[in-house]
């Protein structure tokens, strides 16, 4: 334990600027992942457990694109849209079939694909570790924000995870199609009734959790290593995420998402050896004083 | 038409009697067959974050294996490498390993773990007494430490101690000259990750007295995300950091680091940076980053060497590692051994091992040593250089010195309470 540290941390307003933005950037990368997870759960009441598999394809879908055209854009493009059709292929092909059936043989099933998918990259890409690299018009000096450190690199990352989360709010609370989906996740049967296709309403929130993984481990791609089974470790964290911010709700994989990579990055300063640790307690703290999370509705 | 059974012998008894004689007749010659070939087990990391580490084990035993067979084999019997994946669980690591002994019927096993699977493999050996080659593990403890030690088991590796007398003199040499007196570390929190870093510092400490570690990062093996170990060693604002993070850890880390341009604000010393399968992979390597010799065909600066790196290359079509060159070393030991025991049997070839010496590529003086009383590797090229971003990745490697090394060890196993 290092209290001095923090303490002079909060003191400071480099260190301030640095934590603060670190933190952000773990967050907001959980977050794209934890949303789809949320979302998923929200609409389809299923508990993704090969949710990660697509955060890794993104990466590795991102890195094939930009290794073959040299485009950044195109690389991050190719990690989401990818991902998405994915996401829509797995669900219509094997998700679609055990939808009610016992929790217990979702995750099996889930996990099988988790072993499935890290066996495919393993085939396609290899077993060795990969590196996209940092896109050249990346590879500038940080800036320093009142004495604090920040990569544009990390901006640009926390950007576009801002606006996928504004996006997706919007849609969902404001536009006629996020009302469909709201619905179909109160009352599918009623939804059905009126004519509304649910079976593509339930593909398209699947390639949607799956384009946000993919679009994580796009952006990912240039400051991690890529490997098979890489999805793993993010998609135990998302999962806290998503326990402490209520299943199934965006906002709770929001703040969620956030203060856990603010514990994350102030932790390492006050407690360098219980940083994943206090993570996990963290999360008891929240389920014991509130069992459905931060967001979580209570269940009628 | 009816056929009718003539009596005598039928057709299926005569084929029955046919192959029972062949049976009969041949089963000496199967037995001996079986016997020329003697299986060797070998659990290593093929999947995950590290497996290029394991892969690349399994390349450099295999073009030895094929050298050894072609030569006669082992005392005349022919080696089936049996290789099984580990994933680089330690839990996985020993049930492979107790697997190949006692149902893939392996006499003897080549244990190519990192040091956090190692020490399951090493009571497995202890366990079912069958000779046991480590062959990727460096944590110094494994075989320094008296009460690891069986007689079953050596060590083939480079070793932590090793680096960390060697590194820490030349890093102690640079800090005198660059007046660097603040150092942060960031390694890898299990065995190997903390018994070389308190081993670098304590000798960087010994040769530079002023030196003052400031700041320690500890994140877990196979961490994905190194974002808040880089921004806290910022705001420690060390002169130099030392790391012996290692694969897709250490590129991961570099990555990172980058952004935050660490490598201009401070002097690094990465011990396990000079290896190809850390060198190749990074996509924009810092120049000027202080690492140990891991493995790279121009040191040592012999043609044995370079021609062992070329010809790894040209049958895998890719760089060897440093995990490499120690798999291969084990199985030219074993060979040598075998030689000289004039059997393949564990306990006769366990006896022979011990202080054996024998001429290889990656010796300091072309031969290396399995050291008799603790079984472990020495006289293999040691030395430090700073990087450059493309081959010959290292120029210039000082050369550690083997008669201080063994000083200074004797006198750490001392203050350890080993010997």
């Amino acid at each position: 334990m290092d209290i001095d540290a923090l303490a002079g941390c909060l003191a400071s307003s480099a260190c301030l600027v640095t934590q603060t933005t670190s933190g952000l950037i773990i967050g907001m990368l959980l977050f794209l992942v934890a949303v789809g997870l949320t979302l998923i759960f929200g609409v389809l009441k299923v508990v993704n457990f090969s949710h990660g598999a697509f955060y890794m394809f993104g990466a590795y879908f991102a890195m094939t694109t930009y290794q073959l055209t040299g485009s950044f854009a195109l690389a991050m493009l190719a990690g989401a849209a990818g991902t998405a059709v994915l996401g829509l292929i797995f669900e219509r092909v094997f998700m679609s079939r055990v939808y009610g059936a016992d929790v217990l043989m979702q995750l099996l099933i889930c996990y099988a694909f988790v072993l499935i998918f890290d066996d495919v990259v393993r085939i396609i890409w290899g077993p060795e570790f990969k590196s996209m690299g940092m896109p050249s018009a990346f590879q500038v000096m940080p800036l320093f924000i009142a004495g604090g450190v920040v990569p544009p690199y990390y901006l640009l990352l926390i950007g576009v995870a801002l606006v996928a989360a504004v996006v997706l709010g919007i849609g969902l609370s404001r536009s006629r199609i996020g009302k469909v989906i709201r619905a179909a996740a109160q009352n599918p049967g009623m939804v059905s009734a009126l004519g509304i296709n649910t079976g593509l309403i339930y593909g398209g929130v699947f390639a949607l959790g799956g384009m946000l993984a993919g679009l994580a481990g796009a952006l990912a791609a240039p400051v991690r290593s890529l490997t098979p089974g890489m999805g793993f470790s993010v998609l135990i964290e998302s999962f806290i995420v998503t326990v402490i911010g209520g299943m199934g709700s965006i906002l709770g994989a929001l703040i969620g998402a956030l203060l856990l990579g603010l514990i994350r990055s102030f932790g390492s300063l006050g407690f360098p050896l219980f940083t994943e640790g206090l993570m996990y307690l963290f999360m008891v703290i929240v389920l014991v004083s509130k069992p459905t999370g931060l967001f979580g509705k209570e269940a009628a | 038409m009816k056929r009718t059974r003539t009596p005598g012998i039928s057709r299926r008894s005569t084929l029955a009697l046919m192959g029972a004689g062949a049976m009969t007749f041949a089963a000496p010659w199967v037995a001996r067959a079986k016997a020329k070939t003697i299986k060797i087990g070998m659990p290593t990391i093929l999947s995950g974050r590290v497996a290029q580490l394991g892969t690349s084990s399994r390349n450099a035993v295999m073009l030895e294996v094929e050298k050894v067979n072609a030569a006669g084999g082992l005392a005349g019997r022919q080696i089936e490498m049996v290789i099984r994946d580990s994933k680089g669980q330690p839990q996985e690591a020993a049930r492979v390993a107790r697997e190949l002994v006692n149902t893939d019927g392996c006499e003897l096993l080549l244990d190519g773990e990192a040091s956090s699977g190692s020490f399951a493999v090493h009571e497995v050996a202890r366990d079912l007494g069958v000779l046991c080659i480590h062959t990727c593990s460096e944590a110094s403890s494994l075989t320094a430490d008296p009460k690891q030690h069986i007689p079953n088991a050596f060590r083939c590796v480079r070793q932590g101690i090793h680096d960390s007398i060697v590194g820490g003199s030349y890093a102690a040499s640079i800090a005198k000259a660059k007046g660097l007196k603040k150092w942060a570390t960031c390694s890898p929190d299990y065995a190997y990750g903390r018994d070389t870093t308190g081993e670098f510092t304590l000798y960087l400490k010994r040769f530079a007295p002023d030196v003052e570690i400031i700041s320690e990062s500890w994140p877990k093996l196979f961490q994905p995300d190194y974002t808040e170990v880089v921004t806290k060693i910022l705001q420690a604002k060390p002169q130099a950091l030392y790391s012996c993070l290692w694969g897709g850890d250490l590129t991961s880390y570099i990555d990172q680091a980058n952004i935050y341009a660490m490598f201009s604000q401070m002097e690094v010393f990465a011990v396990n940076m000079a290896d190809y399968t850390a060198l190749t992979v990074v996509k924009n390597l810092p120049k000027g980053i202080h690492s140990g010799n891991r493995y790279i065909k121009t040191f040592p600066t012999t043609p044995e060497n370079a021609a062992w790196g070329d010809a790894y290359r040209a049958k895998y079509n890719e760089y060897p590692t440093n995990w490499s060159w120690q798999n291969a070393t084990a199985v030219m030991f074993l060979a040598e051994a075998a030689k000289k025991a004039n059997s393949a049997d564990g306990k006769k070839i366990a006896e022979v091992l011990k202080g054996l010496t024998i001429k290889c590529p990656f010796g300091a003086d072309g031969t290396v040593t399995m050291r008799g009383d603790d079984h472990t590797l020495v006289g293999y090229a040691i030395g430090w250089g700073t990087t450059i971003p493309q081959e010959p990745y290292v120029p210039e490697v000082k050369a550690g010195d083997w008669k201080t090394i063994f000083e200074l060890e004797a006198e750490w196993k001392k203050s350890k309470g080993y010997t």
